[in-house]
């Protein structure tokens, strides 16, 4: 079960990078939707995966009978689905706004903060 | 019920059974102050007057509480308090050593002084939309980050001052605000979520996210486990917060862009943020792996200092200057970093505390002149000596501050650091720590010269009052500078407490496991 969320999650990175490499801030955007996603699989195998057993404790007893699944990865995920899930959201608010302001979504036109053959300071006065 | 009694269990294995005491509310104090004003000034959104006083007290309560917290850390060592009464590594553990507590209070001293300039700076239309709240909030998550002793909490925590931070950094809506927002958002995202990767993988090895449980277990797992892997995620993901060198880019294409007071909050603070978390990951939990990548640390820090410096020599635009010396002061801190020996460290614990005070007062002064020159360009900014020789002065102390020459503060940590370069035997280094000294020296001291010493070259601007709160805010800043330049002990005395704090595990660890001797 690891070996193939390992796969899985390697190739979600591979997606997500190859998207982010890209020069259109829209593609941008869906490489690091799917980047968070990967990261939430790493998250996941990397807290082991045991089905089956819920982390419950029998009524007559002190500790778990076998080994349980673990939850705790579980609640690491859940946070940073929300973290991501709302940064993701400001960041297409923040495109769409740069798209219908700047009217481009490519990174090599978006030139505005920093122009292109800004002039040298004085070297004297 | 029948059944409670049957089940009595020792809870003394599982939770904290003391009662804590009023003064141990000291470690959250730093987080949940700011949280609670930064909800109050949520509710009053609409009284646009009252933010500003608002902010400042909560604040000031802040900075109370955490010369409180460090004087208790300095007296007694690292204060450790955990969240739900379970015991760590169950329950979230905050833990304020020397190191942590020192920069949360330079950190919230800055954050006073910025409040107090935006009072006259950011007006009902910034503060209607949310300047106060955003601030108070990123400061919550930056205390959050310099207290806490859990590396998934550390990551929350990076998350809650970088959304407030891209709060801040839109206000205002201008087509350059959106444009470096865009790129300091999908960067600083990659950032964290490879910091995120990170923890996902030191989870999977330790079975544990509490700092003090990670370094106790590191030595028995580090002949099976791939620790070194995973002290260069942790590297390529703080040195992004960091601005170190191959991934700084996205610093100077955003920093110039929002409201001075915004550019000169997170130039004193962010970045120190992500330095902090390199030193406290690096050489409290990986020595070892330290050791082995500091060859590759030390050519990114000089890198980092000389090309920084050299992208402020070529800029025009004075905000974008001193985007370019924050990378560059960066640099330096991770020198101390590289070299990673006491002195070394204290160096670096030092320059960021000098940093902080130094670039948000530069940033600061940078505002003064605008509304006092009317703009930031270097080639019509000009005359300042003539109209306010009180702006000369300061300029004056403050270039000298970051280019590290007495009588100001940049001198010393930059003194430390060369020494325990040249004691390390890594003399390149020293001379790249120098370099950068004599290419700062340049570029500010053109800054100074063009902008205060030449007679005026454009019309004079109309109707620019006297900046009261901006000459109050500059000379709050200027006092430490001068202070810490003229009287160095007390301030290097704490910087080695801090250095020693994090290269004591032993104390760190059993401060947060009282109850266990520590390996």
């Amino acid at each position: 079960m690891e070996t193939i969320l390992a796969f899985t999650v390697a190739v979600f990175f591979a997606v997500s990078i190859y998207l982010m490499l890209s020069k259109h801030i829209i593609r941008i955007l869906l490489g690091v939707a799917i980047f968070g996603n990967a990261v939430n699989l790493t998250l996941f195998t990397a807290g082991r995966v045991t089905r089956v057993v819920p982390p419950i404790i029998p009524v007559d007893l002190d500790t778990p009978a076998q080994a349980t699944a673990n939850p705790l990865p579980q609640a690491l995920i859940l946070t940073a689905i929300v973290i991501s899930f709302s940064i993701f959201a400001f960041l297409l608010v923040l495109a769409f706004r740069a798209y219908q302001e700047l009217g481009t979504d490519d990174t090599d036109g978006m030139r505005v903060a920093e122009p292109k053959g800004e002039e040298l300071p004085p070297l004297g006065y | 019920m029948a059944a409670e009694s049957a089940y009595a269990v020792d809870l003394s294995r599982a939770m904290v059974m003391v009662p804590t005491t009023p003064a141990d509310w000291l470690v959250v104090g730093p987080v949940a102050i700011p949280i609670v004003t930064g909800a109050l000034l949520l509710m009053v959104r609409h009284q646009t007057r009252l933010h500003g006083s608002l902010a400042v007290a909560g604040l000031f309560a802040t900075l109370l509480c955490n010369i409180g917290l460090l004087a208790r850390v300095l007296g007694e060592g690292p204060q450790v308090m955990t969240m739900g009464r379970w015991l760590p590594p169950f329950g979230i553990s905050f833990a304020a050593d020397a190191l942590g507590a020192s920069l949360a209070l330079v950190a919230t001293l800055v954050a006073v002084v910025c409040a107090l300039f935006a009072a006259n700076d950011i007006g009902t239309v910034g503060r209607r939309y949310g300047f106060y709240p955003f601030m108070m909030l990123m400061m919550a998550g930056v205390g959050g980050s310099f207290l806490t002793g859990d590396l998934f909490n550390l990551y929350v925590w990076f998350e809650v001052f970088l959304i407030s931070s891209f709060g801040l950094l839109v206000l205002g809506s201008q087509h350059r605000q959106l444009d470096g927002a865009t790129k300091y958002a999908i960067l600083n995202l990659v950032g964290t979520t490879l910091f995120l990767i990170s923890t996902a993988l030191a989870y999977g090895i330790f079975g544990t996210l509490n700092m003090a449980d990670i370094a106790r277990k590191a030595d028995g797992l580090r002949e099976s486990a791939p620790l070194t892997t995973l002290a260069v995620l942790y590297l390529l993901a703080f040195g992004m917060k960091a601005a170190a060198f191959p991934v700084n880019f996205w610093l100077p294409a955003s920093y110039h862009t929002p409201r001075i007071v915004t550019a000169a909050l997170f130039g004193g603070v962010l970045t120190k943020v992500g330095v902090y978390a390199l030193l406290r990951v690096m050489v409290l939990i990986f020595p070892p792996e330290r050791a082995l990548l500091s060859g590759l640390i030390a050519w990114v820090a000089a890198a980092t200092m000389v090309i920084g410096i050299m992208g402020a020599l070529a800029q025009s635009d004075l905000r974008r200057v001193l985007g370019f010396v924050v990378i560059s002061g960066v640099g330096v801190m991770l020198a101390g970093l590289a070299l990673g020996t006491p002195e070394g460290l204290a160096g670096t614990v030092f320059y960021a505390f000098h940093s902080m005070i130094a670039m948000t007062a530069l940033y600061l002064l940078a505002g003064v002149m605008n509304s006092l020159g009317g703009g930031y360009s270097l080639r019509s900014l000009s005359g300042l000596y003539a109209m306010h020789p009180l702006v000369a002065a300061f300029a004056l102390i403050l270039v000298l501050a970051a280019a590290g020459l007495p009588p100001a503060s940049g001198l010393w940590p930059k003194v430390m650091l060369v020494r325990a370069s040249l004691d390390s035997g890594l003399p390149w280094l020293a001379f790249a720590i120098l370099a950068t000294g004599l290419l700062t020296t340049l570029a500010l001291g053109r800054v100074f010269i063009l902008t205060v010493w030449r007679p005026r070259v454009a019309e004079k601007p109309q109707g620019s009052a006297m900046p009261q709160t901006g000459y109050l805010a500059l000379a709050a800043l200027c006092l430490p500078i001068v202070l810490m330049g003229v009287y160095p002990e007390p301030v290097i005395g704490v910087a080695r407490q801090a250095a020693d704090a994090i290269l004591d595990a032993p104390t760190y660890i059993g401060s947060v496991f009282p109850g266990e001797t520590a390996q």
